[in-house]
């Protein structure tokens, strides 16, 4: 066995077009010195690289192409490039005698929309954040922020928004893991992405008319060259004292069998601020993912399993009683728990698995069209546990989701104009455990869905393109829900939803409400190419996004808040127009891209204060979900600089404006503005030695409603009032993170990379105002992670 | 192969899981305390204090009834239980929380100066536990508020808290409940 490494790097700005394509690259060896003369042999042109290694071949028409690069003592290199863009193929080729081979690929698959960017998540930050979650690997990508609650519950925020307006498609299959909960992050194992994509809009119509707030396209590994490789890497952690494997193996073919499997363990305990140990914050995640494909030159059968499992322990200072509770935490600004370290979860924790399964089937009917055909079945189990009297090990939450969805789509290329159609439909059926003892967030539902759509690109000229579509969503969902009798009528239910009522009880109404959308949504854009690398990118969409459960139906305390949250019947669909322009250039050591957008949402729906409940426990403010009428703007900046060969510079930044147009006052959780700039430093010669270090800062957000609320807490028996800031937003902070790296062989045969980083290198004090536990705790301190990674 | 077998197992479990899905039938809440009940005999007479909230976490607040009014200088021998009535039957709170004494502790504040209340039970580490106190009324008269306060997973050894102030405990609160009062 002899063995070589191919990349892949592709632009990000990528386009599809029949005009003429350049393939280019170096040639170097193991220790990147050029390889002066190697044979590129395509069916078109051959060529030889010169001095310096490097190649180019001019004027290749799309599709795929077959490069042999071949050079006297070392393995020749077999490899198909699917060309859609100038593509830049850098190969190091091995010498003869070695025996392994690896293969690392990375390759635009096809674009999800051509007038609205899509920002592709790097290798390297899926790499790093292996022990972490889905959504810090996508914090990389200007205008993507955090939503949390703890340390170990993170969801991705793209401009402003967030959960049931950021759908997350895993292998096309929309993830239906409870998304609409603040509290429950995406149920997805970073390490199984092969690639991910960020789509800052609802452009995407083939995947859902609803994305409001833009999208997360994740595909898994797959390989088309002839070979079997595999990946182990290894994180620990110091803060947490835990870490993750993950180990990998892909067997790749160009027809014939292809497949992939990975498993991934995570272990932590208590993560620690800089000043105390975050109780109860330690998280466990056990995730398997598989696939087998069969391709063949007209058809390919695939079929997919992942399966997520992980227990996450919540932050036990932020389980409280009542509003005196939560006063003395914002006040005392130290939780009221801090446990020596440990590796054990108490609860409160949740408790979750995902299942994901599904089988697709894709016909070639010619060289230019094809059909393809998934079912997928995803089943969520999500429990979440909660203190309880009697130390019971049953949970105060039970839901289960099982959805089942069949799609299929139709594709069609002509020279000038692409087409795609598709017809898909949906049946879910959520499950509340009644046998949990508390009565449920969310009732037992089922919904069916079904939806249609057409998608076009033609291209006018090869700089001028414009792209549209059009799709139709048809919904329906039946709950049974009981309500309190008294809240049935503090809701004013009975004049407007007598129907509905099917049972009652001695305190409760059975209720069976339905609801039916009929939704239309659209998307047109234009991309024009100028002169000198100039780029120019202008999409609007139309999108409707329909009541969640939780905005429907929710109905009770939330502890970690310590508010009562009420959802409504009478809640309509919520309408988003988005304008997004994407401006880009490239200059010969230094490129940058500005993407402002403009954002009108009618009938937003979010969570207001609307009063006071008194119950045996205290009292309580109580939050409504309500609508108005939003409008958000900003603006996402990044740019890159080669200064010299070794040296590089980062630099982005994100500003997002939401305003509240019927109550003329800010959007509540709008992420503060962030600069992030980096610097790094690159010696290939020595190891591949990389050093970097990062600035992150964030700024106070100044615009924020003010919902802060006069409470009477009881001192020496006497009711004194006092103000609960809940409104106020954090101070800014600033963080620095270092990042190093090396590359060995590992008993002359592995490639090992080792990698030393640091976050928080300050161990900085602070809180952030998109945590949900910033009320009870700073956020983590310093972590300092060593990381091994091996290709084999 | 290892990994077949988990995929195997797991599709079972999908299925199983899935065949429990059409229950209809009421939660039965039995987290909540609904009811508190505090008992004072001293003087002859033995007045209760009730809180009684029927619908939990719902929009009503809770029925308070107070059976009488307190009598200047005197000493009552209290105790308090807390109830579950929306089980059936109702379920006593109170035999939970002594089982976990070291979590729990009820307060007691009373404004007005109008008397003093003292522990008269202890957890295993010593410390008070609260379900049961001496109350004894001053020379003053007049009305005021008796609140209490039942705190779970609170810091025992905070500064004061075994003397009976709330102010440093920490923990979530369980039960707060005021009672307007008379001293007569």
């Amino acid at each position: 066995m002899r063995y070589l490494i191919i990349l892949f790097f592709l632009l990000w700005f990528g386009f599809s077009s029949y005009g003429q394509f350049t393939l280019s690259g170096k040639i170097t060896n193991e220790k990147n010195q050029p390889l002066t003369g190697s044979h590129i042999h395509t069916k078109y042109l051959n060529n030889a690289s010169n001095p310096i290694g490097e190649f180019e071949i001019n004027g290749l028409p799309k599709g795929e192409l077959r490069v042999y690069i071949s050079y006297l003592g070392y393995k020749t290199c077999d490899t198909l490039v699917d060309i859609t863009e100038d593509v830049v193929l850098n190969v190091k080729l091995k010498p003869s005698e070695t025996n392994l081979e690896e293969i690392t690929v990375k390759q635009k698959v096809s674009q999800v929309s051509n007038s609205l960017a899509e920002q592709q998540i790097s290798k390297e930050s899926m790499e790093r954040n292996s022990s972490k979650t889905l959504a810090e690997a996508l914090k990389e990508v200007s205008g993507v922020s955090l939503l949390k609650t703890g340390t170990s519950i993170v969801k991705p925020v793209i401009n402003g928004l967030h959960s049931s307006r950021v759908p997350i498609f895993s292998n096309q299959v929309r993830l239906e893991d409870q998304q609409w909960g603040t509290e429950h992050a995406p149920n997805f194992d970073l390490n199984a992405a092969g690639k991910i994509s960020v789509i800052k809009g609802a452009s995407g119509l083939q995947y859902s008319g609803d994305a409001v707030g833009g999208m997360v396209v994740i595909e898994s590994t797959n390989v088309k060259q002839d070979t079997l490789f595999g990946k182990t890497m290894i994180s620990g952690s110091s803060n947490g004292r835990g870490g993750t494997i993950s180990s990998s193996i892909h067997k790749g073919n160009p027809e014939g069998w292809r497949w992939n499997a990975l498993g991934t363990l995570t272990y932590f305990g208590d993560r620690e601020a800089p000043d105390y140990v975050l109780s109860n914050s330690g998280n466990r995640e056990l995730n398997f993912s598989g696939d087998v494909s069969y391709v063949k030159e007209t058809y390919e059968l695939s079929a997919f399993y992942s399966l997520y499992n992980a227990t996450i322990g919540i932050l036990s200072a932020s389980h409280i009683g009542n509003v005196t509770d939560l006063y003395n935490s914002i006040n005392n600004q130290i939780p009221y728990i801090i446990d020596d370290f440990t590796y054990s979860i108490q609860h409160p924790k949740q408790a979750i698995q995902h299942h994901l399964m599904k089988l697709n089937y894709l016909q070639k009917l010619d060289e230019s069209s094809s059909i393809s055909t998934f079912y997928s079945l995803q089943f969520n189990k999500r429990n979440e546990f909660d203190l309880r009297r009697n130390n019971e090990n049953k949970a105060a939450l039970d839901l289960q989701l099982t959805t089942h969805s069949l799609q299929s789509d139709y594709k069609k290329e002509w020279t000038q104009f692409s087409f795609k159609t598709g017809i898909s439909g949906l049946f879910q059926n959520n499950f509340a455990n009644p046998r949990t003892g508390v009565r449920p967030l969310i009732p037992t539902y089922v919904r069916f869905d079904t939806g249609l759509y057409g998608i076009g690109t033609y291209e006018i000229k090869e700089d001028l393109v414009v792209d549209g579509g059009i799709r139709y969503d048809f919904s329906t969902v039946e709950a049974t829900k009981y309500y309190l009798k008294s809240r049935w009528t503090e809701r004013g239910y009975q004049a407007d939803f007598w129907g509905i009522i099917v049972d009652e009880t001695a305190d409760q109404w059975l209720t069976k409400p339905q609801f039916t959308f009929h939704n239309i949504s659209a998307s047109v854009g234009v991309r024009k190419d100028f002169q000198q690398d100039w780029k120019w990118l202008n999409n609007i969409s139309l999108s409707n996004r329909n009541p969640n459960p939780s905005e429907f139906f929710s109905d009770g305390l939330h502890h970690s808040t310590g508010q009562i949250e009420l959802g409504d019947l009478r809640l309509k669909r919520e309408e988003s127009i988005k304008f997004s322009s994407s401006l880009s250039k490239k200059w010969n050591v230094f490129s940058m891209e500005v993407n402002p957008y403009f954002h009108q949402i009618t009938n937003f729906m979010y969570l207001r204060p609307v009063g006071f409940e008194t119950t045996i426990r205290g009292a309580f403010p109580v939050w409504e979900f309500q609508q108005t009428n939003a409008r958000l703007f900003g603006l996402d900046f990044h740019s890159q600089w080669n200064i010299h060969s070794n040296w590089q510079h980062k630099f982005s930044f994100a500003y997002v404006n939401g305003e509240d147009l019927s109550e003329n006052q800010p959007l509540i959780d709008m992420p503060p503005m962030t600069i992030s700039t980096s610097i790094q430093y690159k010696k290939e010669e020595w190891n591949g030695l990389l050093l970097e270090l990062q600035s992150e800062s964030v700024f106070r957000q100044h615009r924020y409603p003010d919902f802060n609320f006069e409470t009477d807490i009881i001192v020496d028996g006497e009711f004194v009032p006092v103000i609960v800031d809940i409104s106020t937003p954090p101070k800014a902070y600033q963080l620095f993170h270092f990042y190093s790296e090396m590359k060995f062989k590992a008993f002359k045969k592995l490639d090992t990379t080792i990698a030393l980083s640091v976050q928080n290198l300050l161990n900085t004090d602070y809180r952030d105002y998109l945590n949900r536990q910033r009320f009870f705790v700073d956020e983590m301190g310093r972590n300092i992670q060593l990381q091994l990674k091996i290709n084999y | 192969m290892k990994n077949l077998k988990i995929m195997a197992l797991a599709l079972t479990a999908i299925f199983t899981f899935n065949s429990c899905s059409n229950d209809d039938s009421p939660v039965v809440e039995e987290e909540l305390i609904t009811t508190l009940i505090a008992t004072f005999v001293g003087g002859g007479q033995t007045i209760t204090l009730t809180s009684r909230d029927a619908d939990g976490d719902g929009p009503n607040a809770p029925v308070i009834t107070v059976s009488g009014n307190f009598a200047a200088s005197t000493t009552y021998s209290g105790s308090v239980q807390f109830l579950n009535e929306l089980e059936n039957p109702a379920e006593d709170i109170t035999e939970e929380i002594e089982e976990k004494d070291l979590e729990h502790q009820v307060f007691y504040q009373i404004s007005n100066s109008l008397g003093s209340f003292t522990y008269a039970d202890f957890d295993t580490d010593g410390n008070p536990l609260g379900l049961e106190f001496t109350f004894v009324t001053g020379a003053n008269l007049g009305t005021g508020n008796m609140t209490f306060t039942l705190r779970h997973l609170l810091n025992k050894n905070a500064a004061g808290v075994s003397a009976g102030n709330i102010t440093n405990a920490g923990g979530s609160t369980d039960i707060e409940v005021t009672f307007p009062v008379i001293v007569q």
